[in-house]
C-alpha cells in the first residue's frame, strides 16, 4: 500500500510528543519529590535503572516487531492503541465535564513528598528513594514506549515518533533542571484530551485496516477520524456535564 | 510472584479502565470485521467510527450518572 506520509507524519509525531510530554511531566513530579525528601542520589540512581530497563525492552521488542506481518501488526497494535486512546479520552471527557477532579501536579507532588518523608530514615543506599523513582520511570516510560511503537510501527514511522518522544524528554528534563519544581503550568488535562483524540483516531484507523476495512480517502481518512473523535469528545463533555437545575435555566443561569 | 502480578495488573490498567467499554469495543470491532468481510462497502469505516463514538459517549454518560 502506498503511504501518504503527510497524512500520518504530523499527527504521529504530535501524538508521540504530546503523550510523552504528559508522561514525562508526571514522572518528573515523583522524581523531584524523591530528590527533595531523600536526596538527588537515589532519585538519579532509580531514574537511571528505570531508563536502562526501558532501553533493554526497546532493544528486545524493536527487532521482534520487524518479524510480525504488517496486517497482524496493524490489527493487534491498532486494537491496543484504540483501547488505550479511548481510556484516555473517556477520562479526559469526565474531567472536562467536572465529573472527576482534574489532575493536579502540585497535589501529586505534595502527597508524594509527605509519603516519602514519613518512611524510615535514610541509609547509605536509600532503597525506598531508588525504588520510588525506578517505579515511576518504568511505569510512565512503558506508556511512552507503547505509544511510540503503536503510532510509529504500524505506519512505518517509528523514527519520527521516537524523535517526537525524545524531544518531549529533552523539554521536560531541561525545564525540570531549570525550575527544580513540578511543571504545574503545563496544561496536562487539555493535553490528555488532545492525545486521547489522536490515539483513538490512529487506533481506529489501524484496527480498521487490520480487519480489512477500505477507508474512504485511504490514509487521509486518519485525519477525518481525528476530526470525528474531537467532535465526539465535545459531544461527550456536553452529555456528561452535571445537569443545570430547571429554575436556573428558567432564570437564564 | 506478587510483584509480577502487580506489574501485570499495572500493564492491563493501561488499556482497561471500564471493562464493559473494552468488551463493547472489541465486540464492535468483531461485527465491523464481519461486515467488511461479507458485505464490503465504502461506508464500513464510517460504521466502525460511528459505533465507537456512540459507545464512548454512552459509557462516559453512564459513568457520570453513577458519580
Amino acid at each position: 500500500m502506498i503511504m501518504h506520509p503527510l497524512a500520518h507524519l504530523g499527527p504521529s509525531v504530535a501524538a508521540a510528543f504530546l503523550a510523552s510530554l504528559v508522561e514525562f511531566v508526571e514522572a518528573l513530579t515523583v522524581v523531584l519529590a524523591v530528590a527533595v525528601t531523600r536526596g538527588w542520589q537515589p532519585a538519579l540512581i532509580g531514574t537511571g535503572l528505570g531508563l536502562a530497563l526501558l532501553l533493554l525492552l526497546v532493544a528486545l521488542l524493536g527487532p521482534a516487531l520487524a518479524l510480525v506481518p504488517l496486517h497482524a501488526l496493524q490489527l493487534v497494535v491498532g486494537t491496543l492503541l484504540l483501547l488505550f486512546g479511548l481510556r484516555w479520552l473517556r477520562k479526559a471527557i469526565l474531567r472536562a465535564a467536572g465529573v472527576i477532579p482534574l489532575h493536579d501536579e502540585s497535589a501529586a507532588f505534595a502527597s508524594e513528598t509527605a509519603a516519602l518523608g514519613a518512611t524510615g530514615a535514610r541509609q547509605r543506599w536509600d532503597l525506598v528513594g531508588i525504588a520510588t523513582s525506578f517505579k515511576i520511570v518504568v511505569l510512565e516510560g512503558l506508556e511512552v514506549v507503547f505509544i511510540v511503537i503503536a503510532v510509529g510501527a504500524a505506519g512505518g514511522l517509528l523514527l519520527p515518533a521516537s524523535l517526537g518522544a525524545a524531544a518531549a524528554l529533552i523539554v521536560v528534563v531541561a525545564l525540570g533542571a531549570l525550575l527544580h519544581r513540578p511543571l504545574t503550568q503545563v496544561p496536562e488535562n487539555t493535553l490528555k484530551l488532545v492525545v486521547g483524540v489522536l490515539l483513538s483516531a490512529f487506533g481506529a484507523f489501524w484496527a480498521g485496516e487490520g480487519i480489512g476495512i477500505a477507508w474512504p480517502g485511504a490514509d487521509w481518512a486518519a485525519l477525518g477520524l481525528v476530526a470525528g473523535f474531537a467532535a465526539t469528545a465535545a459531544l461527550g463533555i456536553a452529555a456528561c456535564r452535571p445537569g443545570v437545575p430547571a429554575e436556573a435555566r428558567a432564570r437564564g443561569g | 510472584m506478587r510483584s509480577l502480578a502487580a506489574a501485570l495488573k499495572e500493564i492491563a490498567g493501561l488499556f482497561v479502565d471500564d471493562g464493559s467499554l473494552v468488551l463493547m469495543v472489541l465486540g464492535w470491532l468483531g461485527l465491523s470485521a464481519a461486515l467488511a468481510h461479507f458485505a464490503p462497502a465504502c461506508w464500513d469505516g464510517v460504521v466502525l467510527f460511528l459505533g465507537l463514538a456512540a459507545l464512548l459517549v454512552e459509557n462516559a454518560r453512564r459513568a457520570s450518572r453513577r458519580r
